[in-house]
């Protein structure tokens, strides 16, 4: 039993789902913001369901600050209503009948609060958040980025030890969104419980969060803080995520064999199997083979041309799934369509090997 | 009416002048089609008699109705007789509005004079049975009831039908002539109505006709009283002016009234007229 | 609820548009004419038949607002009835999970398609003085519901709780549950959650529910003449003065149709501007 308060949450998370079951360990320190970070369909939101006791488990537990909340093997399971465990949920689900004051007392009147009482801490709640001037309106007259904020507020009110986020910022437009990411970091970071954070969105992640935990179809893929996990992506989600080409093989000295016989040069010596990254902007095309300093060159076809920001990125494939991102201007000089065989070339001085122990 | 002719009342004029050739020819046609089917030679001389005859009937007449129905189909192959059975009043309104229906069968001659008074009959109307009222107690008779007095005893429920159909004011006349006074629990729309309740156990005596307690479905006793014979009803019959099919419709009437007919309608508890 | 919003806007936008009606294809406007046509022609061959001329001495009748208090009353009582049952009927087939939620859903909807006669012959056989609860009640407390104004209420309920029960749990079904969740997550128990939250979302719903019920127990015949008979000032509801007024006196009964549809429509106007046009 971890009783300290180092972790509020001691989280093993067994669920079967369709296709694969979920089966994850979380630990959340008071005061410590977790991402948990993977793909659409990777099992996220049921983790979250499940640390909200709206999703029974099929194994493992859950503790909070010593408690055991949920252990099926001990038949143990608390109902959502009696868990120490605010939620703020995507689209918020403010309730619409209520005004942004009553959508917060609502927690503390449930919590056996006065009226009068319950809603004195409401709009105190409220005018922490800004939002001192529309306590009495209704969540439908409410911004997206106020709504958010209702919904925080609401989920706070009721003082929980873990609070959840589900894609808080998801339904925001682009916008609103860099806005609320800092207000909401500061007020999580005000939050003396614990927090976890479920998102798709790296970067929502690594603003908000001490410590990412990220998972693929159920299972953990890597965690650590935002540098290390950017930094040394171990996986193909993670690498896309934050535009990094990634390739897994075998090193000897300077040369990384990958699993279809390619062989990449890097600038590191490594042996094993070893992770080289590189990323798109690092990747050169040309017309006809390319001569000179020591680089990797091979003959590629371009399967997609995409805008990516000011430049181009190209998508292709031949022995490395790649991408590249040019200047529209070198584009227009090799004439880039589907279909066209290209050579691509990276320096080994731009890849980056680390080890995949 | 007698000479003093307004322009409406011209009109009206000119409307009886209609009925009367409309019931001169029925009435041409009735004796021609007596001539040809008396009573006493039925079916075999009715040869000419096909297709659908469209019969309006009381409800009280279902049962005989329908047994007269098939003889008669039976009597004259390549005919057929369609019943529409409901209250009297509902069928005379179905007349009015013009209800593509041959004959109508009426349990009581006031249903009957709205439709010859709005002109759709043809001819006069004959009365061609009479029926009379009994109290319909649950089989066996459990309360011991006698006679209308019996009615009032406390804690008695009883059901009679509402005054504006027929069998509620042969009831109220049959009360009056007791001297009866009695409430009922309620007024029923229909006498089936009232019987079902006697049938259900829901109310321990209702007055309902002869015919509709001698219904073996019906699973009552009818118990007869004098004072029913001061409240007789008159079920009156005729062709109907818009008749599509009037030679089958004479056919089926005199069919009604002929010995067989009548025999069936007596075995159901109807009175000959 | 940015839909909602987002909705509510685009609504008002085509409202404001000058040439919106323009855009209504023919295709659905001309069969929404004939329906509105069909439904609406009965009641102006009611109006050209009315003799205005004797309407406030018909009025005057005291039989008639005894018939139209009783129907107002035992309409309204009925309707109380089944939001009481109906309710938590409906979610109960909204929400929970159980063996057989098909079949009672389909159970519910029986009184719809059985002749109002016949629900109420089926009423007296289960509370008529012989029937299985009824005698019963009959021997244990001295009660009888057939040919009771109470009689009368039991059998409008019986035809007009399939109307609220098949709305409220249409807007059970429509509503999102997760408001439902919000709360647990808040600490709302269950009876909380569908008070505090579950209730008011779906009392749109209710109101619709409650005014097709009231409306239907209103006009409710066949029932309630069976199972509670017809008796002035105790179970004769306007319905029954109208069909025994058709017995002898076609314009009497025109008259009273008319009196019945200017109350309900009254009633049901001034209810639907307090409760179903702004949820």
């Amino acid at each position: 039993m971890s009783a300290s308060p180092a972790s509020a949450l001691d989280a093993h998370i067994k669920v079967g789902l369709g296709g694969f079951d979920l089966d994850i360990n979380l630990t959340v320190a008071a005061g410590q913001v977790v991402a948990l970070l993977g793909p659409n369909g990777a099992g996220k939101t049921t983790a979250l369901r499940a640390l909200a006791g709206l999703r029974p488990l099929s194994g493992g537990h859950i503790r909070l600050q010593g408690d055991t909340l949920d252990d099926p093997d001990g038949n143990v399971f608390t109902p959502p209503e009696k868990r120490p465990i605010g939620v703020v949920f995507q689209d918020y689900l403010l309730f619409p009948h209520l005004s942004a004051l009553d959508n917060v007392a609502f927690g503390p009147r449930r919590h056996g609060m006065a009226k009068a009482e319950a809603r004195a801490l409401a709009a105190r709640w409220l005018d922490r958040m800004g939002l001192a001037e529309f306590v009495g309106r209704k969540p439908r007259h409410l911004s997206g980025g106020q709504a958010q904020r209702v919904a925080l507020a609401r989920a706070l009110a009721v003082n929980p030890a873990l609070l959840l986020l589900d894609e808080p910022l998801a339904a925001l437009d682009a916008r609103t969104r860099v806005d609320t990411r800092a207000e909401l970091h500061h007020h999580l970071h005000d939050h003396p419980g614990a927090t976890l954070i479920v998102t798709h969105d790296p970067l929502d992640a690594m603003m908000l969060a001490d410590h990412l935990v990220v998972i693929e179809d159920g299972a953990i893929v890597q965690q650590g803080d935002a540098q290390t996990v950017t930094a040394r992506p171990r996986t193909d989600y993670i690498a896309r995520l934050v535009g990094l080409n990634l390739y897994q093989g075998t090193a000897t000295a300077t040369a990384v064999a990958l699993p279809g016989g390619f062989i990449l040069t890097t600038a590191q010596t490594h042996s094993g199997q070893v992770f080289v990254a590189f990323p798109p902007a690092a990747v050169s095309l040309h017309q006809n083979r390319p001569e000179g300093s020591p680089r990797n060159t091979w003959q590629a076809t371009i399967t997609g041309v995409h805008r990516h920001g000011d430049n181009l990125r190209i998508q292709l494939g031949g022995p490395l799934t790649t991408a590249a991102d040019i200047t529209p201007a070198a584009a227009a000089q090799l004439h880039l369509t589907p279909g066209q065989q290209i050579w691509a070339a990276v320096k080994a001085t731009e890849t980056h090997a680390y080890p995949a122990e | 009416m007698n000479g003093h002719r307004t322009g409406i009342e011209g009109g009206l004029a000119l409307k009886i002048s209609r009925l009367l050739a409309a019931t001169v020819a029925a009435g041409v046609m009735l004796l021609a089609g007596c001539a040809n089917e008396t009573p006493s030679a039925p079916a075999t001389s009715a040869a000419g008699v096909t297709g659908n005859v469209t019969v309006f009937a009381a409800s009280s007449l279902t049962e005989a109705f329908k047994k007269i129905g098939t003889e008669f189909a039976a009597a004259n192959p390549g005919a057929k007789v369609t019943f529409n059975f409901a209250g009297s009043s509902a069928l005379a309104t179905q007349i009015n509005q013009g209800a593509p229906a041959d004959v109508f069968a009426s349990a009581a001659p006031a249903n009957m004079k709205t439709v010859t008074d709005a002109g759709n009959a043809e001819g006069t109307p004959a009365v061609f049975v009479k029926n009379q009222l009994v109290i319909a107690v649950p089989k066996g008779n459990p309360k011991g009831i006698k006679g209308l007095s019996d009615l009032t005893k406390p804690g008695l429920k009883v059901a009679l039908c509402a005054e504006q159909v027929p069998c509620g004011a042969a009831a109220k006349k049959a009360l009056d002539a007791a001297k009866v006074t009695l409430t009922p629990v309620t007024l029923e729309q229909d006498v089936k109505q009232a019987l079902s309740k006697v049938s259900l156990g829901e109310v321990d005596a209702a007055l309902v006709y002869r015919t509709d307690a001698k219904v073996p479905t019906a699973n009552v006793d009818g118990i007869e009283f004098p004072e029913s014979a001061g409240a007789i009803n008159d079920y009156p019959i005729v062709v109907l002016k818009n008749a599509p099919n009037k030679t089958a419709a004479q056919a089926f009437l005199a069919y009604v009234q002929s010995d067989k007919g009548l025999a069936v309608l007596t075995t159901a508890g109807f009175q000959k007229p | 609820m940015t839909s909602d919003t987002s909705i509510g806007t685009a609504s008002r936008r085509v409202r404001s548009r000058r040439h919106g009606r323009s855009r209504i294809p023919l295709a659905l406007l001309i069969p929404a004419v004939i329906g509105l046509a069909f439904l609406v022609m009965p009641l102006a061959g009611l109006l050209i038949r009315t003799p205005w001329a004797t309407l406030p001495q018909r009025l005057a009748e005291p039989g008639i607002l005894t018939a139209l208090g009783l129907s107002l009353q035992t309409a309204t009582l009925a309707t109380v009835l089944c939001i009481l049952f109906g309710v938590p009927l409906a979610w109960l087939l909204a929400r929970a999970e159980f063996p057989g939620r098909r079949l009672v859903r389909a159970l519910v909807t029986v009184p719809l398609v059985l002749p109002p006669v016949v629900g109420g012959v089926a009423l007296l056989l289960v509370f008529g003085r012989r029937g299985l609860i009824g005698s019963w009640l009959d021997a244990t407390f001295g009660i009888t519901l057939p040919f009771t104004t109470a009689g009368v209420v039991l059998a409008e309920a019986f035809v007009a709780m399939p109307f609220l029960v098949i709305a409220v749990e249409g807007a059970l079904r429509g509503a999102d549950s997760r408001y439902e969740e919000a709360a647990a997550t808040l600490g709302a128990t269950r009876w909380a959650t569908f008070t505090r939250v579950t209730l008011p979302l779906v009392a749109p719903g209710i109101a619709a529910g409650a005014v097709l019920c009231w409306a239907r127990a209103l006009g409710e015949f066949g029932a309630t003449i069976t199972f509670a008979g017809n008796f002035p000032g105790r179970t004769q509801t306007m319905p029954l003065a109208v069909y025994l007024a058709l017995e002898t006196d076609l314009q009497a009964a025109i008259v009273l149709s008319l009196i019945l549809l200017t109350v309900s429509v009254a009633i049901l106007a001034a209810l639907r501007d307090k409760w179903i046009a702004s949820p």
